[in-house]
């Protein structure tokens, strides 16, 4: 219990995982949380590649991690940009009202 | 070793509760300021395992920069929160539903994995060295800017690609914006500005 290993840091990342997915279905309408839950994914994923890294004592995970955070903000800064510009075109951003492909 | 496992469990505990708070604040600015405390603790955890440099780039990229964005998103965006709120309590079975299998099959694979031991003793591609000689950030910058110094050009591209993006989204010329053109007041000459008339004395213009 005292001794912290790879798994404990696995099982964090599992439940901020479980967590982000969970925030995607219970704010099925509000576009930011659900960009907020992405986030929380995507930094389970990076605990899980720097665990991993320490513990094989290998660089190339937290390498990974750095290119993951990278995708990570390039994604917000986008996404948050189409929700500006659609706001301002619709004047909301519920998604049920983004139908207009019809997916 | 107890103090790294209380930090552990600390960091760990006020993580998956910001986490839990992200998902669940009735306000979205909330939302925004419990995600900030997520990425803190998260950070916290990298710097417990050794991983410093990642824990310092979380900071500066999540809360210096990520979160900030959202905020003035949330913040500008002038919008009903509470309206969009509505069918939370609805999707709550299907997505417990959902987070409950995910979460046990994680915890599952969690249980039962083990390092091959193949790939125990293998050859690392690219080892840590020893942290009493070397420091994390050290060791990182001596191969992401050789080995992967395409991979790290790349990553260059993607962000000078969003922020692109990003102004082309939404930069927007209004019309009937009137706006000072400086050029136009230099080139501006006294004989295009002025008329200068023989007035005859007794009569008017």
């Amino acid at each position: 219990m005292l001794e912290i290993g790879l798994s404990h840091y696995l099982a964090v990342a599992a439940i901020l995982f479980t967590l982000g997915i969970f925030g995607i279905f219970l704010n099925r309408k509000n576009v930011i949380i659900i960009l907020m839950s992405v986030e929380l994914i995507l930094l389970a994923v990076n605990i899980n590649l720097v665990a991993f890294s320490v513990h094989l004592q290998d660089l190339t995970g937290q390498i990974f991690a750095m290119f993951v955070l990278t995708v990570a903000a390039a994604e917000a800064a986008i996404g948050l940009a189409i929700i500006v510009v659609y706001f301002r075109n619709r004047g909301t951003i519920a998604v049920e009202d983004i139908n207009l492909m019809k997916g | 070793m107890i103090i790294q496992a209380l930090s552990f469990y600390l960091f760990a505990f006020v993580a998956i509760a910001a986490a839990v708070m992200v998902i669940s604040a009735r306000n979205p600015v909330h939302s925004v300021l419990f995600l900030i405390l997520a990425f803190f603790n998260a950070a916290g955890l990298f710097v417990l395992i050794g991983a410093e440099f990642i824990a310092m780039i979380l900071i500066v990229v999540y809360v210096g920069a990520v979160a900030v964005l959202f905020l003035f998103v949330v913040m500008m965006l002038d919008i009903s929160f509470s309206e969009l709120r509505q069918g939370f309590l609805q999707y709550l079975p299907i997505g417990g539903l959902v987070g409950i299998v995910l979460l046990a099959e994680l915890l599952m694979i969690g249980g039962s994995w083990v390092i091959a031991p193949v790939a125990e003793g293998a050859v690392r591609g690219f080892p840590a060295p020893p942290i009493d000689q070397v420091t994390n950030t050290h060791a990182i910058g001596k191969i992401l800017y050789t080995d992967f110094i395409y991979l790290f050009q790349g990553a260059g591209m993607v962000l000078l690609v969003a922020m692109i993006g990003a102004i082309v989204l939404t930069l927007r010329s209004r019309p009937g914006v009137r706006k000072q053109k400086i050029s136009d007041q230099i080139n501006r000459r006294p004989e295009d500005a002025i008329e200068i008339k023989k007035v005859q004395s007794g009569s008017g213009i």
